[in-house]
């Protein structure tokens, strides 16, 4: 049995993995990528409008910095995220960005004068500052109070993902392409790297590491109808769970982007609505205004999938044999800004639908977008069940994003936690606690459970076709798990999923290869779905309330009294047919932020005990810093600046826009 | 899988089009596994029903689930931005993932791209090949300075500057051009209009300290800039449509020219003011 070794195990080549790759190998630590496809092929490519970061260049940027991209997020998040993290999150994304812009992403830069656009459905010239000219700039998205997207026209990630993929080919990290992890390796709480599968000829074996690093990107494809690209499986997440000891927090908190392409679910990036294009019914009228009188199409996003939802309930949907939807009008926004800066929607419209959004309106439904939920971490990254398990981007719960992640946030996240948890495997790397104690015999143990489990789906002659199984688990989650969400669907999800379970430890397969045979990956993967699919339907059943995406029709407010906490789901035992669900409280008394209302959405929660308490303190200690700058109030409601690794602390410079004070 | 069309659902478009009776498709897929060489090459025929909307990644996942599990092919995104799905389409290299079959004849010939190694049937491994071109041109910004700070402002760019950028890093590495490339066919070395392309795209970005001379060292010769014949296949087939007409022949002037001039001082950038 082959066992290779390194430091620093990627299991992922999207922007986190590759961005914490190079993170370690700057510190001097070996790492190899583990990676399905090729880096540049991976998802992160898909994140179009852009990307957040408060560098508040242009001037519908005027004001923006830390505190307010901060209060968004919180906000966004319906008081899900980990404020602490928020803030290590903000304080270092324009930093991120502008480590991009050295790494030659062509940032939409900032042109001074006077140019038309589109505000609230309304044409208005607005006039970029001298200063700003040739800075990067910034687009609007939805629940953010600035403009705060950086952005390359609508393929920001693609830019973004080759930059830095170009970085980890300068900085000589090898990508095993082609290989997919299929279990960790464990030994007394602490993890040393994987069993990996060569997809190409099939041949298992491990890899031994330091530090492992899970950073495989969300499980989008639970689901029937969703944004994600094929490979966004939730493997990452599975293989953690069935260590039994690392923990899933907060599963059941799925986003739906509003504005899926009808009926295919390919992404129309949030841009097209940031740009100022509209939401239609059947009707040709625009009732997102009916909803939303103040923030409208550029609300967040669970509440506007919710409001489209609604607006189709009324019978004002378009009807077609597919299904019902709605249009997305960017016609107002004029053929010159679409081709420039929705060039992609431009492109998929005319190849999938060949129509021209310049004239014609986009069928749009809500469709599954996000993964708010992964491998828990601590602020560093690190699993708390499993030592020496890292998790990145969307395949991790750092908890920036709570139960509602912001447009741009995401693959802001990526480059940024990157960034930083990179510089935390490189200390744990750096430290003793790194060293590899693992005795070869249970390598080899590992490795030769995974080869008996290959081994039973291809000579087992199972009865059951993991495709239908799969099929069958993707139709339940849409919809039963959908964006509306009650008790009676939430259990025949459950008992349904636990049946499919049942049936995937019967699976036969048809080609019996064990090289490039994609039936048996099928196989294999959908026994490890069915897990993950689980999580986030018993985490969705149990929490009797709605925050953010997690929309129960039986449980409308939001509880904090009773669920201002994380859902923890582990998988103690291979025989289990459920997660064991724990929780973890957020301590409202820690937090900058209290739990209040979000300013778009319901007004109804039920208030945590402390969270009077905690207003008043942050009164008081506002009061008695009164004439302190920023800083110095903010570091007094909640220092974070000790968290974050030396070399990432600083203040960010930024320019001083027309009608703003002269101070940071 | 997925998104697929519900198969007995008559008609179904979205927009109003009138119904159509459902064609039946016959896609013909060169097969071939190297790894079980006992299996010569071969066209193997798949009877497909046609659905509104249906594309390649419709119809091949169709296949794959109904006919035979052991179809090899590769799709990531689905939606036209990731590249991975390139294959010959009626002899064309096109990205599968967002042809329409309404827009093919009721027969379809589909084979794996040429100019890569062949995994298996439609796979092929493009990564691979893309890896080793991007280490060979050193693909990546060549920084002024070793380190930045990344608390202080960004350096300016001109807008339009970095438009025309943006313009060259379109690029998805789908691999059309080469499999479209008279040279590429006929030496394994040609960088191909791929990176060609992106010789042009550092050239043009001032944040990339590396010169003509440093251009000419690594495509100025028959493996780069002028190994190519003109053909053009490249051109017509880019998916993003790229320039790589104008790019490539507008990188062969520049460094012939270069070649017969003084060199240029280190860190120039001629004929591009940053």
């Amino acid at each position: 049995m082959r066992i290779d070794y390194t430091d620093v195990l990627v299991i992922g080549g999207g922007l986190a993995g590759l961005r914490a790759a190079i993170a370690a190998k700057r510190r001097g630590h070996d790492a190899v990528i583990l990676s399905l496809v090729p880096p540049k092929r991976s998802h992160s490519a898909a994140a179009a409008g852009g990307m957040q970061a408060s560098l508040a260049n242009s001037i519908k940027a005027s004001g923006d910095n830390e505190d307010v991209h901060f209060a968004d997020t919180v906000r966004g998040s319906d008081w899900g995220a980990d404020q602490e993290v928020v803030r290590m999150f903000v304080d270092s994304a324009p930093k991120a960005a502008r480590e991009l812009a050295a790494w030659g992403v062509p940032w939409t830069r900032v042109q001074e004068g006077n140019h038309e656009t589109v505000i609230k459905g309304q044409k208005v010239v607005i006039t970029e500052s001298k200063d700003a000219q040739g800075l990067i700039a910034q687009r609007n998205f939805g629940g953010t109070s600035k403009w705060r997207c950086a952005y390359v026209s609508d393929s920001t990630g693609h830019a973004m993902l080759y930059a830095v993929s170009d970085q980890s080919i300068a900085a000589n990290i090898p990508v095993r392409e082609r290989t997919e992890a299929i279990a960790l390796i464990h030994d007394g709480g602490r993890c040393f790297g994987a069993v990996v599968r060569d997809l190409i000829s099939g041949e298992l074996f491990a890899y031994v590491a330091k530090a492992t690093v899970i950073a495989t990107g969300g499980a989008g494809r639970l689901y029937r109808v969703t944004t994600n690209a094929v490979i966004n499986e939730g493997m990452g997440a599975a293989i953690a769970l069935e260590t039994g000891r690392a923990a899933l927090g907060n599963m059941e908190a799925i986003q739906f982007h509003p504005t899926g392409l009808f009926p295919s679910g390919i992404l129309i990036t949030e841009g097209c609505r940031g740009d100022g294009g509209l939401l239609r019914d059947v009707d040709g009228h625009r009732f997102m205004p009916d909803y939303e009188p103040d923030k409208m199409e550029l609300a967040s996003r669970d509440v506007v999938s919710r409001d489209m939802l609604e607006q189709v309930k009324k019978g004002k949907g378009v009807k077609t044999r597919l299904g019902e939807h709605l249009w997305l009008d960017i016609t107002l926004l004029g053929r010159a800004h679409i081709e420039k800066n929705l060039r992609d929607v431009q492109e998929i419209c005319r190849y999938f639908l060949d129509i021209d959004p310049a004239k014609d309106l986009i069928p749009v439904m809500p469709a599954q977008h996000y993964t708010m939920g992964g491998v828990r971490t601590d602020y560093r990254g690190e699993s708390q069940g499993l030592k020496g398990l890292f998790a990145v981007g969307e395949a991790a719960c750092w908890d920036i994003h709570g139960f509602n992640r912001l447009g741009g946030n995401s693959v802001a996240e990526t480059v940024v936690a990157g960034m930083i948890v990179g510089e935390f495997i490189a200390d744990f790397c750096d430290s003793a606690d790194s060293d590899i104690s693992i005795a070869t015999s249970l390598i080899h143990d590992f490795i030769a459970r995974e080869l008996a489990r290959i081994d039973r789906l291809i000579n087992d002659g199972g009865s059951e076709d993991a495709s239908r199984l799969q099929q069958r688990m993707k139709e339940i989650m849409t919809e039963k798990v959908g964006v509306f969400r009650d008790g009676t669907m939430l259990t025949a999800a459950v008992e349904e999923l636990q049946v499919l379970l049942v049936k995937s430890g019967k699976i036969g397969l048809r080609n019996r290869s064990r090289g490039a045979n994609p039936e048996l990956a099928t196989a294999y993967r959908t026994q490890k779905m069915l897990k993950v699919a689980l999580c986030v339907a018993a985490g969705a059943l149990a929490r009797t309330e709605s925050r953010g995406a997690h929309a129960r029709d039986d449980f409308p407010h939001r509880d904090d009294a009773n669920w201002l906490k994380r859902t923890l789901a582990t998988w103690p035992n291979e025989a289990d047919d459920l997660p064991t669900l724990k929780y973890e409280p957020l301590d409202v008394m820690g937090m900058e932020l209290p739990p209040g209302w979000r300013g778009y959405g319901a007004k109804d929660f039920v208030p945590h005990p402390d969270t009077a308490r905690r207003n008043e303190e942050i009164e008081a200690i506002t009061k008695k810093l009164a004439g302190a700058d920023r800083f110095a109030v903010q570091a007094a409601l909640m220092p974070y600046e000790q968290l974050l690794p030396a070399r990432l602390r600083g203040r960010n410079e930024r320019i001083v826009l027309p009608g703003e004070g002269a101070s940071p | 899988m997925t998104e697929a069309a519900p198969k007995d659902s008559t008609k179904s478009s979205p927009m109003s089009s009138p119904k159509a009776s459902h064609r039946q498709l016959t896609i013909n897929v060169l097969r071939y596994d190297p790894r079980t060489p006992e299996r010569p090459p071969r066209m193997e025929a798949f009877r497909v029903e046609e659905a509104e909307g249906m594309t390649l990644f419709i119809a091949l996942n169709e296949i794959r689930e109904t006919q035979d599990p052991s179809l090899n092919f590769d799709f990531v995104c689905r939606a036209g931005i990731c590249g991975s799905c390139g294959m010959l389409i009626n002899g064309r290299p096109s990205l599968a993932c967002r042809t329409l079959t309404k827009d093919l004849g009721a027969t379809i010939n589909l084979a794996p791209l040429p100019g890569f190694e062949l995994i298996s049937d439609l796979s092929v491994n493009t990564g691979k090949w893309m890896r080793a071109m991007s280490e060979r041109l050193q693909t990546w910004i060549h920084a002024r300075e070793r380190e930045i700070d990344i608390c202080r402002l960004e350096q300016r760019m001109d807008p339009a500057l970095a438009q025309k950028i943006y313009e060259l890093d379109r690029c998805i590495e789908c691999g059309c051009c080469i499999a479209a490339c008279g040279t590429a066919q006929m030496r394994k070395d040609f960088v191909g209009a791929v990176g060609l392309n992106k010789i042009g795209r550092f050239r043009l970005d001032p944040r990339d300290r590396r010169s003509d001379d440093d251009y000419y060292d690594l495509v100025g010769d028959d493996t780069g800039v002028f190994g190519c014949m003109a053909l053009l296949g490249c051109h017509d087939v880019c998916p993003k449509q790229l320039p790589l007409q104008t790019q490539i022949a507008f990188l062969r002037r520049r460094l012939a020219l270069n070649a017969i001039k003084p060199a240029s001082q280190p860190g120039e950038k001629p004929g591009e003011k940053p």
